[in-house]
């Protein structure tokens, strides 16, 4: 009972810092210079590990394709299976999951932190409002950056792929059909959805970030709680967003 | 909903409350902790009023109040007749707050500090804001640590930039926490004189929390004295030298007393 409870006091005031930003959209321009700072935050943090992980994900997809499907011959079908599984599912997926923990949980520490030591405290008394100057730079930051950052993976997922099929011995399928594979089934439209995914969950996890982040209260002991627990509800939510996503995109 | 605030402060200096500060039947509670019980009391425009009492006695929460980042469990704070809660008073009342431990914005440089009010609120060039913000440094002798980060700078030094942050807004209300707690005598009689002078030249009205007597007894025009959430005394400072209140005297002039030294009591 008390958990459901916190869990839709966490709902209503993440909807409800929602609102407060949305309504200082007007001031984006004026704070062009955080917000490219935020995107260059975003990108800077999470490419390098999308770009690791994501060529894995792709390989080991190429080669569990290629194990199951060696004895009925289908191996020409790999780069359609790694393709749409990036595409629509595995690369918005693995950009929301590395973001929720390279840079919510930083935006989390950075804001109770500042929640805690009272600074968001002295905002509010020089009438700035905190919802202006923190958290809105960084929604509109991870709107920009989760296309890009998305279609990276992506690409990356397929050349790992790719690789895979060209250097296993069982499966030998050179680049040239793979990706010809790839481009016949991968259509606009699945990546188009696999961007509108990325974007709900990027957008998702870190409103829940700055949420849980200004609602800290006590010590500094709490910051490291509230980084916890805003990880753990930020992986929660974008696989439970991603069910319903799917389900609304299908 | 709340619309954006037009980022317009008019910062004419000179320009005092009207009413002041009006604390009616100020009550707080955290849970079932009663931080305040019944405080009431006012502060005229341009008056400066010192708030003294014991460690943990509530004087922190009250400035909280009437600086509007706290909600009263009961009876009310108004700040020249408007409620500090709203954000729409923050517009029309220049207010400040000194906070005991600085509150510095850690991950910019003093000079940014001081300059982010000024950048928001959109009130001059660059040009301007720096020479707005070097005064206000120059004025507690920081202005040699504007490129250091807050975590660079000693406890004084932390405390004296938070000032000069404060100074900066050009408040009407200027409230401070324990300004001088952490300054060497100079510095703090340098604190004691620019409240002063804020008050003869353009009128603000300063309330001040201190446990500082000599503070008091220069500058204060009330002194008021919180005492477990209650607010015990208030009247001139010359009441300060000969106290009537038994607690008060002995918070001013506790007796050392080597053979039944307190603590030993304490512990009993
Ligand atoms: N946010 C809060 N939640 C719960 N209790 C609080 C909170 N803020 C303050 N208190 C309690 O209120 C009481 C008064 O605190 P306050 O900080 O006002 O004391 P103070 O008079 O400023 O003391 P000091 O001189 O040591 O600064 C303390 O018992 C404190 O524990
Ligand atoms: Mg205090």
């Amino acid at each position: 009972m008390k958990q459901l409870r916190s869990i839709l006091e966490g709902i209503g005031s993440a909807i409800f810092l929602m609102l407060r930003s949305a309504s200082f959209v007007g001031t984006i321009p004026s704070q062009f210079a955080r917000v490219i700072e935020q995107c260059y935050l975003i990108g800077y943090t999470t490419l390098p590990i999308v770009a690791i992980l994501c060529f894995f994900v792709g390989s080991v997809l190429a080669l569990q394709a290629g194990y199951s499907m060696q004895d009925f011959q289908a191996q020409q079908f790999i780069g359609s299976l790694v393709g749409l599984s990036m595409a629509r599912e595995l690369g918005p997926m693995m950009v929301s999951i590395l973001l929720a923990g390279r840079v919510g949980s930083a935006v989390t520490a950075e804001l109770a932190s500042m929640k805690v030591y009272q600074e968001v405290d002295a905002l509010v008394t020089m009438n700035i409002s905190p919802e202006r100057i923190l958290v809105l730079p960084r929604l509109v930051a991870v709107l920009v950056m989760m296309p890009v950052l998305t279609i990276i993976a992506n690409l990356v997922g397929w050349y790992g792929g790719a690789v895979v099929c060209r250097y296993t011995g069982f499966i030998a399928i050179g680049p040239e059909s793979y990706f010809a594979a790839v481009r016949h089934v991968v259509k606009f439209k699945d990546v188009f959805d696999g961007m509108v995914k990325a974007e709900v969950f990027g957008f998702a996890v870190v409103l829940v970030c700055c949420n849980i982040g200004l609602n800290t209260r006590g010590g500094p002991r709490e910051i490291g709680a509230s980084v916890t627990r805003a990880v753990v509800a930020s992986l929660i939510l974008i696989l439970v967003l991603d069910y319903f996503v799917t389900k609304v995109l299908i | 909903m709340d619309l954006p605030q037009p980022s317009h402060i008019p910062h004419v200096t000179g320009d005092a409350l009207t009413t002041g500060v009006a604390i009616e039947g100020l009550s707080k509670s955290f849970g079932s902790l009663r931080v305040l019980k019944d405080v009431s009391f006012t502060v005229k425009p341009g008056e400066i009023f010192v708030l003294m009492g014991p460690s943990g006695s509530g004087k922190s929460v009250l400035l909280r109040h009437i600086i509007g980042l706290e909600a009263p469990t009961e009876g009310r704070v108004l700040v020249d007749g408007h409620d500090p809660m709203v954000e729409d008073t923050r517009g029309h009342v220049r207010m400040a707050l000194v906070f005991q431990d600085g509150a510095l914005f850690n991950s910019l440089s003093v000079y940014d500090n001081l300059a982010l009010y000024p950048r928001e609120h959109r009130l001059g060039s660059e040009a301007e804001i720096r020479e707005r913000v070097m005064h206000a440094l120059q004025i507690l002798s920081v202005e040699k640590a504007a490129s250091k980060l807050p975590s660079d700078l000693s406890g004084g030094m932390k405390k004296r930039v938070s000032i000069a942050r404060a100074l900066v807004i050009q408040p009407q209300l200027l409230l401070y926490d324990e300004p001088t707690s952490e300054l060497d005598p100079v510095m703090a009689a340098t604190i004691d004189e620019i409240i002063a002078t804020l008050k003869d030249e353009i009128r603000v009205t300063s309330i001040v929390v201190s446990h500082d007597r000599d503070l008091a007894l220069s500058i204060a025009d009330r002194v008021g004295f919180l005492m477990d959430g209650r607010l015990i005394h208030i009247g001139p400072p010359s009441g300060l030298k000969a106290p009537e209140d038994p607690r008060i005297a002995d918070f001013l002039n506790p007796k050392i007393d080597i053979r039944n030294p307190r603590f030993k009591s304490l512990e009993a």
